[in-house]
């Protein structure tokens, strides 16, 4: 491991649980611990698993004019949130690519967390910064600011169907009364900077939480510890990819990028054209609505034991030639099949229509299926 | 790590285990241990001749894929067909009922260039 990689809160919990540490994105995170990617997917969908996805990054705005700011900076809208509302949103350059995918949450009246993904975090600062500049020049709204605190702050995931049980266990408090896609405030493990959110990217029951760096180890533990007899299990970036995969959610890098726009991406609910005012890459998103689309994100099943990885061609059945690309793929823990997601050619998209894959020059017999691949209770 | 006194290592990170005239091949304990938990491998077809670090399948856990390279050349005359249903033998028993498929040795002398198994211990080593 080279010296630059930047480290978690739990950087020692995880080498004290013997995790295998690897680089992702510039931080040296768990990819499995222990019990191996399986083992881990597995618990999450049983009982419970806890990840440490403090690599994500904070962004808060705060400030009178944040919600009209962030009104043109994503897609979503924003300033009709109510106080503590969780929105999944995108932001977009001009042309409609993707900077990122993130989850804002309104945690006061005019401030707002904005969750976005690790490898993206600085390239999102610097972008919000190009974009309020623009904003303030053509609005002359100059009440918000833009902090990155991802240094400051932990994140910690707890999810699957034993989370609410565990969660008790530990803080002595219930959030199973916690909305979905909301967030309130708390004091836990003695901290009294903490937030809860009824958030999660495994499609589980559970919540995520969001605390100071200082107090993220003795939450780590007492969670941890109070979940042993239900089987609460450590889990791995390993995992969390397949727990989303399973259920479809998209990951930046592979279903979207800059070079993807939301409404291929199967993302067209979170581009509001229903709010009144202008946001960055509404005029081509408006345009790209008009026009047919030419492709669609979709899921497959092999029907063949093989595994699917990014990259891999999509061909017709009938004529073999290229009709689209896999962006993720794995041999799916839950259902013991290969399953995959990749971008297709729209008269190619429907359910049922078979298609090959091709994987080191062979073609694997495939089927578009419905997805999430699972439904989690 | 446990690297055999008895077979021979490339570094690729098979091992060879010669008896006779017959070559078996796998993937030692460092390269299990390295992908994580096997779930697919692809076997290649018996007969097919390979030449020496020619690629002639796949190990692939969740997260990689693993090429195989064939430490010498040499006629494929088995192949473990049980890792089809059990591929996670790989990891429980990489030496033993892990391995991947037996070749006929066509030439001798291209055991001289693969690894004694302290040369490849300290070889795992200086990768860190």
């Amino acid at each position: 491991m080279t010296k630059s990689l930047k480290r978690t809160a739990l950087y020692d919990d995880h080498v004290n649980q013997s995790a295998k540490l690897i680089d992702f994105g510039g931080w040296e995170m768990p990819v499995h611990y222990t019990a191996g990617i399986n083992q881990e997917h597995l618990a999450c969908r049983t009982a419970c698993g806890l990840f440490d996805v403090s690599h994500m990054g904070e962004i808060w705005v705060r400030g009178e004019d944040a919600p009209a700011f962030l009104d043109f900076a994503l897609t979503q809208w924003i300033s009709r949130m109510p106080l503590h509302q969780a929105i999944y949103t995108v932001m977009c350059v001009e042309s409609g690519g993707i900077v990122d995918d993130l989850i804002v949450y309104r945690t006061e009246e005019n401030a707002f967390l904005l969750v976005v993904n690790a490898s993206n975090c600085d390239k999102d600062d610097r972008h919000l910064q190009e974009v309020a500049s623009q904003f303030r020049e053509k609005t002359g709204q100059l009440k918000f600011e833009i902090k990155n605190e991802s240094d400051q702050w932990s994140q910690i995931a707890i999810q699957g169907p034993k989370s609410f049980d565990i969660l008790k266990k530990a803080t002595g408090k219930d959030f199973k009364n916690l909305k979905r896609f909301t967030i309130e405030p708390a004091s836990l493990f003695g901290a009294s900077e903490v937030w809860v959110a009824r958030t999660g990217y495994t499609g589980e029951e559970g919540v995520e939480i969001y605390l100071k760096n200082e107090s993220a180890s003795k939450a780590w533990s007492a969670i941890l510890s109070a979940g042993t007899s239900d089987g609460i299990q450590a889990i791995g970036l390993g995992a969390r990819d397949t727990l989303r995969l399973e259920m479809k959610y998209p990951l930046y890098g592979n279903e979207i990028s800059l070079q993807t726009h939301p409404l291929e991406a199967g993302l067209g609910w979170v581009v509001s054209f229903d709010k009144p005012s202008d946001f960055v890459g509404r005029k081509a998103l408006e345009e790209k609505k008009k026009e047919k689309k030419t492709r669609k994100l979709v899921g497959f099943k092999l029907l063949q034991k093989a595994i699917p990885r990014k990259g891999y061609l999509i061909l017709s059945k009938h004529s073999e030639q290229p009709i689209g690309e896999v962006t993720s793929g794995t041999l799916s823990p839950s259902l013991n099949e290969p399953i995959g997601i990749g971008y297709i050619a729209i008269d190619e998209a429907k359910i049922d229509n078979e298609v090959w894959i091709s994987i080191r020059n062979r073609n694997f017999p495939a089927k578009v299926v419905k997805t999430p691949f699972v439904n989690p209770k | 790590m446990n690297f055999p006194s008895d077979l021979k290592y490339t570094e690729d990170h098979e091992w060879a285990k010669v008896e006779g005239n017959t070559v078996t091949i796998g993937i030692t304990d460092h390269a299990q241990s390295a992908l994580g938990e096997v779930v697919f491998v692809e076997l290649p077809e018996a007969d097919r001749t390979l030449g020496v670090k020619e690629s002639f399948g796949v190990v692939e856990s969740i997260k990689a894929v693993s090429d195989l390279y064939s430490p010498v050349s040499g006629k494929v005359i088995e192949v473990n067909e049980s890792l089809n249903d059990t591929p996670s033998s790989i990891n429980e028993s990489p030496y033993d009922q892990g391995w991947i498929a037996k070749l006929e040795l066509q030439n001798p002398e291209e055991l001289d260039s693969l690894m004694d198994s302290k040369r490849y211990t300290e070889f795992v080593e200086s990768l860190g």
